[in-house]
């Protein structure tokens, strides 16, 4: 395997993934015991399930820390091919999501389309994008006429009066 | 013999024009989404689940519920013509299915993989059919103990049918119990675990958690693995699918055996994964020649296609009945359930009558229903796959971000969802279970609300969960199945010191 070597090992993935889950679970318990865990003359206090669920989240994720650290290992949690296929794939995908937050959905998925098109597949721009507009076509006439389900809209589709 | 009329009832329900296009167009769904890598059936079922609010309950989870079994048949496409699973539960239906495809034998294998799903899912829905209402009738007398019990030896099964880490599966179910409680607790309408942020305030919908969790990872692992799709040709002849038919009764103690360990699967949330992989690996340690099993055997294509649609269908045995769903998909079914303004539980058999039965109706018709389309369209779905993976992924991207969108008009929950997304990754990766987080997600709610119940009846003491022998047998079962991984791993140690 020509990919191996360079990447991400198993265990730090293991070890930073179980810590983050005890981190966060501290988190949750901190909260929940602000709110309370003592008894009420409603029952149990708002943060008494949250507390006990977290302290169990902790000690779970402190026993895979644990076992991880403790377990001698070489396995490849991804390469860094793989890794980085993985990233073309997850920064679109975010960029995408924060263009759908400022100007609507239809823009950045017919150019999430194109996107995609051009670099991944090798289409020439003009398909790819004639292909995204028109996917995107396709996605208003469904949800907005058909089903009558808004999606969100920005500047241009008030322009073209929507 | 009420039952039975009952049944004919629902049978009149699920028949209306209305209902029988909506199961055909759910079934042909189903079985693309099947077919589809990243896009599952807990997660196709989650995007198209806002779309039908408006549509009648029992119409709507026709439709869902025909998407779920479309998807059990369609997975089988991929694994055997392209050795592609198109989901978890067909990985094992590649070991014999594509070297058969391989060996020229694609259709025989796929007539014996639809076939053995149409047997498995008969099974277990003649198994509902006659158990869910008894099983409904005898949890009409539950109370909340019994109901925390119910949910306790439900999450508990998990710990103790876990193939990997217990601990990561306790992990991961109780980040699933803390995402549900995260928002307003509607007992003291205080909000919890919401840090103040007010996107927070709505807390976290167990669907866009789904679409993140199944479709964006399933993505990002389809993209890691760098697709490329070769495959066999597809065409089934009606000469082929007579032979295969006659051969196939030859197979009946594997049919059966599959059956059984499928349903149990399914009941207990174990699910429709691990119920292919131990019906395949029982399938081989007990055949006369097992060291021919990956050679292109039709048993080895028979018995993981009859246990994981038996499993599949079996997980909405205690949905309907308990309220307590068996599988992620029946999770968000489930969900809707409570969307459309029905209350999950027993009382469903009694309020609900036409609601169940047209449900179960459509469970006999939907099934027949994906057999009859797989086998007639199956080159038309395999072509699904020759589009390129550049044109799939944009497109199954933007559908999970319009169902995450659609479920309550918040674009915020588009970031939950690509965040949902990496840590998905994240946990396929190490081994995490989904399936635990996705229905502690949904089930939190009713967990808490009926423990606190429980402990109001009681004023506070733990004792009333064994109180009496009902609750306290389900409780005790329970933490005989949280320990289990402990107790095998204390025999294994006793024995090895002998």
């Amino acid at each position: 395997m020509a990919e191996q070597g360079r990447g991400v090992r198993t265990r730090p993935a293991e070890l930073a993934v179980s810590a983050g889950i005890a981190a966060l679970g501290a988190l949750m318990v901190a909260d929940a015991y602000r709110l309370g865990i003592a008894w009420d003359l409603d029952g149990p206090q708002s943060g008494t399930f949250p507390f006990w669920t977290g302290l169990v989240m902790i000690v779970a994720s402190l026993a895979v820390f644990a076992t991880a650290a403790l377990t001698p290992s070489r396995a490849t949690f991804a390469t860094a091919a793989q890794l980085a296929r993985v990233a073309g794939l997850f920064v679109p995908a975010a960029l995408f999501v924060a263009a759908v937050l400022a100007i609507g959905l239809y823009l950045p998925a017919a150019a999430l389309m194109a996107w995609f098109m051009t670099v991944l597949g090798g289409y020439r721009p003009a398909t790819a994008a004639l292909s995204g507009l028109g996917m995107s076509a396709a996605i208003f006439v469904v949800f907005e006429t058909l089903f009558l389900v808004a999606l969100p809209k920005g500047p241009v589709e008030a322009l073209l009066g929507y | 013999m009420e039952n039975l009329h009952a049944l004919m009832a629902g049978f009149a329900v699920a028949l209306a024009p209305g209902n029988l296009g909506l199961m055909v167009l759910g079934v042909v769904l189903g079985i693309v989404i099947g077919v589809l890598p990243g896009l599952g059936g807990a997660n196709g079922i989650a995007i198209l689940l806002p779309l039908t609010f408006a549509m009648p309950p029992v119409s709507a989870v026709i439709m869902l519920s025909c998407i779920y079994w479309g998807a059990l048949f369609g997975g089988a496409i991929t694994a055997i013509l392209f050795n592609i699973p198109g989901e978890p539960w067909s990985v094992a239906t590649t070991f014999d299915g594509y070297p058969m495809a391989q060996q020229g034998r694609a259709a025989e294998a796929l007539t014996a993989a639809f076939t053995s799903s149409f047997v498995g899912a008969l099974f277990a829905i003649l198994m509902i059919t006659a158990i869910a209402p008894l099983v409904a009738a005898f949890a009409l007398r539950f109370g909340p103990p019994e109901f925390f019990a119910v949910m306790f030896l439900a999450f508990a099964s998990f710990v103790g049918l876990t193939q990997g880490s217990a601990w990561k599966t306790l992990a991961a179910m109780m980040a699933g119990f803390l995402m549900a409680s995260v928002g307003l607790d509607t007992v003291t309408g205080q909000l919890r675990l919401t840090f103040g942020s007010a996107e927070l305030l709505r807390g976290i919908d167990f669907l866009v958690a789904v679409i993140g969790l199944f479709g964006i990872s399933e993505i990002m692992i389809a993209m890691e693995e760098g697709l490329a799709f070769r495959g066999a040709a597809a065409r089934i002849d009606p000469g082929v699918v007579w032979q295969v038919w006659r051969r196939l009764p030859r197979h009946w103690v594997i049919a059966l055996r599959s059956c059984v360990i499928g349903c149990w699967m399914g009941v207990t949330p174990a699910g429709a994964t691990p119920a292919s992989f131990m019906s395949y690996g029982m399938a081989r340690r007990l055949s006369k020649d097992g060291a021919a099993f990956g050679s292109g055997r039709i048993e080895g294509v028979i018995a993981p296609e009859v246990a994981n649609n038996a499993a599949g269908v079996a997980a909405l045995l205690p949905m309907l009945a308990l309220g307590v769903p068996g599988s992620p998909t029946a999770a968000v079914l489930l969900g809707g359930l409570v969307m459309w303004g029905l209350q999950p539980g027993p009382m469903l058999f009694v309020e609900q009558k036409e609601f169940v039965w047209g449900l179960v109706a459509s469970m006999y018709l939907g099934n027949l229903a994906s057999l009859v389309v797989v086998m007639a369209l199956v080159p038309w779905f395999a072509a699904i796959l020759r589009v390129p993976f550049a044109i799939i992924a944009p497109l199954i991207l933007i559908a999970c971000a319009i169902g995450a969108f659609t479920v309550n008009n918040a674009a915020f929950d588009l970031v939950l969802m690509l965040i949902f997304g990496a840590v998905g990754y994240a946990m396929k990766k190490l081994d995490y279970p989904l399936a635990p987080l996705v229905l502690a997600l949904v089930l939190g709610n009713r967990t808490e609300q009926s423990f606190r119940q429980s402990l109001l009846l009681s004023d506070g003491s733990l004792g009333i969960f064994f109180s009496n022998w009902l609750a306290g047998a389900i409780m005790a079962l329970g933490f005989l199945m949280l320990f289990w991984p402990m107790l095998v791993r204390l025999r294994a140690a006793v024995l090895a010191r002998i």
